[in-house]
C-alpha cells in the first residue's frame, strides 16, 4: 500500500508532496521564511511525479509568477511559492492576473508570518487576496493545507482564475502524520491559444474582463462547497442562541483545542472559514440574522470580520481583539474567557518572560570580516544594508537601515544625494547586500545609482548562497533547484555592464586587506570621476559544512596580555568568544570556534594568538 | 492520551532534530503528533523551541503553564520558556548546576564521546530513563536509526544510551 503510507511531514513538505500530487508540470519560488523548504519538498517528492515537472528558484518573485503564469496558459497546472512580503514583489502580474484569468490550474502559496518572526512586516496575504480579487484558502492544520491544494487547482479550473493559498509561520512549520496519496497524470500537451483580447487586453479590454471577474467572485461567494460550517457540538435547536465564534486558519486550530481544554465545545457555535475571501453570502446573511454575540479570530487583519459587517461584533476592527500581532493560545485563551464570561485565572505578576539570546552571524561567518571591516575603516559612515543573514550585521554597527529586497544601493544614492546637496565633506556611504539579494532586486538599483551620479560603495557579501533561507543556489552557481546543472550569470559582469567603473574582489576573512580595498574606493568615491564603487566581498557560507571542511582549522587562544577591553566580543561579536568581566579575559568555547583564524586581526593587544603563540 | 513537550535551547543544538525523533516515536506508535519548530533568523544561535504534542490535537503550540515535560538544551533558556510548564511538569536541564529539576552534564559528556552536537541525544536519554515520554526506550531508538544519517547511527545510539545510564 505504498500510496497509503503514513508519513510526518513537515507544512510546508505537505504543500510540496500535495502540488505533485496535483499533477504540476511547474513550480517556480524564491526563497524566504516560511515559506522556503516547499519548493525543496517538490523536488524530493518529484520521483513520484506522474507528469514532467519543472522546477525552478528564480531570480525573484515576480519573474517566479509570470514564469508559472504562462505555464497555466498553455493549460498545464503551475504553481508559484513566495513568503508574504515577496508578494509585494509579484504585485505586477498578480493584479493583472486576476482579470485575464488563467487555463491550466494555477496556485499561489503566500506564506504569511504573524508575529512576525522572520519578515520585515506582518501583513495579511487575504488583505491582498481581496484586493486583487482573487479567492483565497486558509489552512488550519498542514493536512489542511495539502487537502486545500486539490481543492485550489480545481476551484482555478472551475473559474479560469488564480487561487491563492495562505499558510501561516505555525502551518509551515509545524509537523504532523500525513497520508501520502497518488499524483495525478493529467497527460496535458501545452496548447497555447491565441486571443488578444484577453492575453494582451488593452485598456478597451479590461472593463469587460473586470466584470468577468466581479461575477466569477460572485459566483464562487455561493458555492455550497466553500461554505463555512459548524464544527462544535451544540445541539441544532441551540443554534442562534448560543455564544458563536468564528475562526480561520491557525487561530481556528488555536480556538478548538481551548474550547476542548475548557470542556465548552458544545456550548458555543464555532465555525471554520476555510476561503476567508470571497466570504460566503449565505453564510454571511445567517450570521448577520443571529442575535447572540460573535467573536471573529483570524490572523492578521480584518478581512472576514469587514465582509461580515457586524456591529456588535468582537475582533480585531472592535478592538476586542488586539489589532496586530500572532494570535497565539495565550492571547485566545485570555480573549476566550472574556468573551464566555469565565473567570480569568489568578496569575502570579511575574513580569514578561526573558527574550532569550538574541542571533548572531555564525562563528567564521565571512559577513562578520567585512562588517568588522566597514565599521573599523568608516567610524562615521552610513552604512544601508538589506534582507538576509547578514542584516544582523547591525549587532556589529555596521548596518544602519534594512528595509526590502535590494533597497540598500537606492537608499544608498538617495542618503548620498541628500548630504552631497550640503557640501562636498558628505559621510562615506557603504551599503551591504548579499549575492542572492543583489540578483533579486539590486541590478535596476546599481544601474539607477551609476546613472543618477551618486558616490557610494556597493559591497556585495559573496557567500555563493542564499544562506539564510537554507542554502538555495543563486543564478551564479549554476546549479538548478533539483540540482542539475545549470547555467551561470556572473555577478562581475553585471556589475561591468551596469556602468561600474570601480571593481575590486577580496576575501574578507583577510580584514587588512578589505579594509585598504575599502579606502581605496572611498578615493575612487569622492574623486573628480567618482561614482559607485563596487567591492565583492567573497568567500563562501559555512553553514555548508563541506566549505568549512574546505578551509584551514586555525586553532586559536587568548594570552595573557589580555586586558579585558571587550572589543573582540562587543564590536566583533564572535558566538565563541566571550568575556569575564570579573577577571577582565575573553575566552574561546573550543565546541563553538570553527578556527577560522580571523579574530586574531581584530585584538588592539595582540592577545588572540594562534596555538603555538604566532600572530598571524 | 495527550503529552506536550517542550525542548529547549539555542540555534545549533539540534533541537529540530531531537523534536523529530521524538515525534517519529509518535508516529510509529500510532498516534496523532503535531510539532512546531522555529526557523531563519532565529536559528542562528538564539533561543528556540519546539514543542511536540501526543494526542488528538488540532494546534501545535502550547500555552503557558500547559507543558508536561521539559528539555532544557541550554540552562540560560530557563528564564525564557520555563514559564510554559505546569506546576509538577518533568524537568531536564542540561547543566552540572542542581535545582528543582533533573540535571545532567550533556555538553561535558558528549564532548567526551567526540562532538558536542550529540548533547540533544544524551538530554533526550537521561529523559527516557525518568520514563515521563509518552514513548520509550525502544521506539526512540528505532526513530533514532530511521532519522539518522546513516553514518552517524551509531553514534547517536550511543549518545543516547549515555543519557539512558544518567
Amino acid at each position: 500500500m505504498a500510496d497509503k503510507q503514513q508519513k510526518l511531514l513537515m507544512g510546508n513538505e505537505a504543500m510540496g508532496r500535495g502540488l505533485v500530487e496535483a499533477g504540476c508540470t511547474l513550480v517556480s519560488a524564491y526563497p524566504g521564511t516560511p515559506s522556503s523548504e516547499i519548493l525543496g519538498s517538490v523536488v524530493a517528492n518529484i520521483g513520484d511525479a506522474a507528469e514532467p515537472l519543472h522546477v525552478e528558484w528564480s531570480v525573484n518573485e515576480k519573474v517566479a509568477f509570470e514564469v508559472a503564469l504562462a505555464n497555466s496558459y498553455t493549460g498545464k497546472r503551475s504553481a508559484v511559492i513566495m513568503k508574504q512580503v515577496g508578494l509585494n514583489v509579484a504585485a505586477d502580474p498578480f493584479t493583472r492576473s486576476t482579470y485575464l484569468g488563467v487555463k491550466g490550474g494555477f496556485v499561489l502559496i503566500v506564506a504569511d508570518d504573524p508575529g512576525p518572526h522572520s519578515s520585515q512586516t506582518e501583513q495579511d496575504t487575504r488583505l491582498f487576496a481581496l484586493f486583487a480579487k482573487a479567492p483565497v484558502f486558509d489552512p488550519s492544520s498542514p493536512a489542511e493545507a495539502r487537502e486545500m491544494i486539490t481543492a485550489a487547482f480545481e476551484l482555478s479550473e472551475q473559474y479560469e482564475i488564480p487561487v491563492i493559498l495562505r499558510p501561516t509561520t505555525r502551518i509551515c512549520h509545524s509537523r504532523q502524520n500525513i497520508t501520502l496519496g497518488k499524483p495525478l497524470h493529467l497527460q496535458r500537451q501545452a496548447a497555447f491559444e491565441k486571443n488578444p483580447g484577453r492575453w494582451v487586453a488593452t485598456p478597451a479590454f479590461l472593463t469587460g474582463l473586470h466584470s468577468e471577474l466581479n461575477d466569477k467572485l460572485a459566483a464562487i461567494s455561493t458555492e455550497e462547497r466553500l461554505k463555512p460550517f459548524p464544527v462544535s457540538k451544540s445541539s441544532p435547536e441551540k443554534e442562534g442562541r448560543v455564544p458563536c465564534i468564528i475562526a480561520s486558519g491557525m487561530a481556528f486550530a488555536n480556538v478548538f483545542d481551548l474550547l476542548d481544554e475548557l470542556d465548552m465545545l458544545n456550548q458555543v457555535q464555532l465555525y471554520q472559514v476555510k476561503m476567508p475571501f470571497p466570504l460566503n453570502r449565505e453564510f454571511c446573511r445567517q450570521i448577520r440574522e443571529r442575535d447572540e454575540k460573535v467573536l471573529i479570530l483570524e490572523e492578521t487583519d480584518t478581512v472576514i470580520e469587514m465582509q461580515l459587517g457586524l456591529r456588535e461584533a468582537r475582533g480585531r476592527l472592535s478592538g476586542h481583539v488586539p489589532g496586530q500581532g500572532e494570535l497565539t493560545p495565550d492571547i485566545i485563551h485570555t480573549l476566550l474567557l472574556d468573551f464566555l464570561d469565565l473567570p480569568r485565572p489568578e496569575t502570579v505578576e511575574s513580569g514578561p518572560p526573558a527574550r532569550g539570546r538574541r542571533p548572531s552571524l555564525c562563528p567564521g561567518c565571512p559577513h562578520r570580516a567585512s562588517f568588522f571591516a566597514i565599521k573599523r575603516t568608516f567610524p562615521k559612515g552610513i552604512f544601508p544594508s538589506d534582507i538576509g543573514c547578514y542584516t544582523l550585521g547591525m549587532n556589529l554597527g555596521a548596518v544602519d537601515t534594512c528595509h526590502c529586497m535590494g533597497a540598500c544601493i537606492s537608499m544608498g544614492a538617495g542618503f548620498y544625494h541628500a548630504y552631497a546637496q550640503d557640501g562636498p565633506d558628505y559621510p562615506t556611504i557603504v551599503v551591504t547586500i548579499g549575492d542572492s539579494t543583489f540578483f533579486h532586486a539590486g541590478i535596476p538599483a546599481l544601474v539607477n545609482a551609476v546613472t543618477q551620479k551618486a558616490r557610494i560603495i556597493v559591497t556585495i557579501l559573496d557567500n555563493s548562497t542564499t544562506a539564510m533561507t537554507g542554502q538555495q543556489p543563486t543564478p551564479q552557481s549554476g546549479v538548478l533547484a533539483d540540482g542539475s546543472p545549470g547555467n551561470q550569470a556572473f555577478i562581475p559582469d553585471l556589475v561591468k555592464a551596469s556602468g561600474v567603473r570601480f571593481l575590486r574582489e577580496c576575501d574578507p576573512y583577510d580584514i587588512k586587506g578589505f579594509s585598504a580595498l575599502l579606502k581605496e574606493a572611498d578615493q575612487f568615491c569622492r574623486g573628480d570621476q567618482g561614482g559607485v564603487a563596487v567591492l565583492i566581498a567573497k568567500h563562501p557560507c559555512l553553514m555548508d559544512k563541506s566549505n568549512q571542511l574546505k578551509q584551514d582549522v586555525i586553532e586559536m587562544e587568548i594570552s595573557d596580555d589580555c586586558i579585558g577591553c571587550g572589543i573582540c566580543v562587543n564590536q566583533f561579536e564572535c558566538p565563541a568568544i566571550s568575556l569575564d568581566e570579573e577577571e577582565e579575559q575573553a575566552s574561546i568555547d573550543p565546541d563553538l570556534c570553527v578556527g577560522c583564524g580571523i579574530c586574531d586581526q581584530v585584538c588592539p593587544t595582540g592577545s588572540i594568538v594562534r596555538k603555538g603563540g604566532s600572530q598571524s | 492520551m495527550k503529552q506536550q513537550i517542550i525542548v529547549s535551547g539555542m540555534g545549533g543544538q539540534g533541537i529540530l532534530f531531537l523534536t523529530r525523533i521524538i515525534a517519529g516515536a509518535g508516529v510509529s506508535m500510532g498516534l496523532e503528533i503535531m510539532t512546531s519548530e522555529t526557523h531563519g533568523m532565529a536559528q542562528r544561535g538564539g533561543s528556540v523551541i519546539s514543542f511536540v504534542k501526543a494526542g488528538p490535537f488540532r494546534s501545535p503550540l502550547v500555552r503557558q503553564g500547559q507543558g508536561d515535560i521539559g528539555l532544557f538544551l541550554h540552562a540560560d533558556n530557563l528564564d525564557v520558556h520555563q514559564g510554559l510548564l505546569r506546576s509538577g511538569a518533568d524537568l531536564f536541564v542540561n547543566t552540572s548546576k542542581t535545582g528543582s529539576y533533573k540535571n545532567i552534564s550533556a555538553t561535558e559528556l558528549a564532548r567526551k564521546m567526540g562532538s558536542n552536537v550529540l548533547t540533544n541525544l544524551i538530554m533526550l536519554g537521561f529523559a527516557t530513563k525518568y520514563n515521563s515520554l509518552f514513548c520509550g526506550q525502544e521506539q526512540l531508538e528505532t526513530a533514532i536509526r530511521e532519522i539518522s544519517r546513516e553514518r552517524f547511527i551509531d553514534s547517536n545510539l550511543a549518545a543516547f544510551r549515555r543519557g539512558l545510564e544518567g
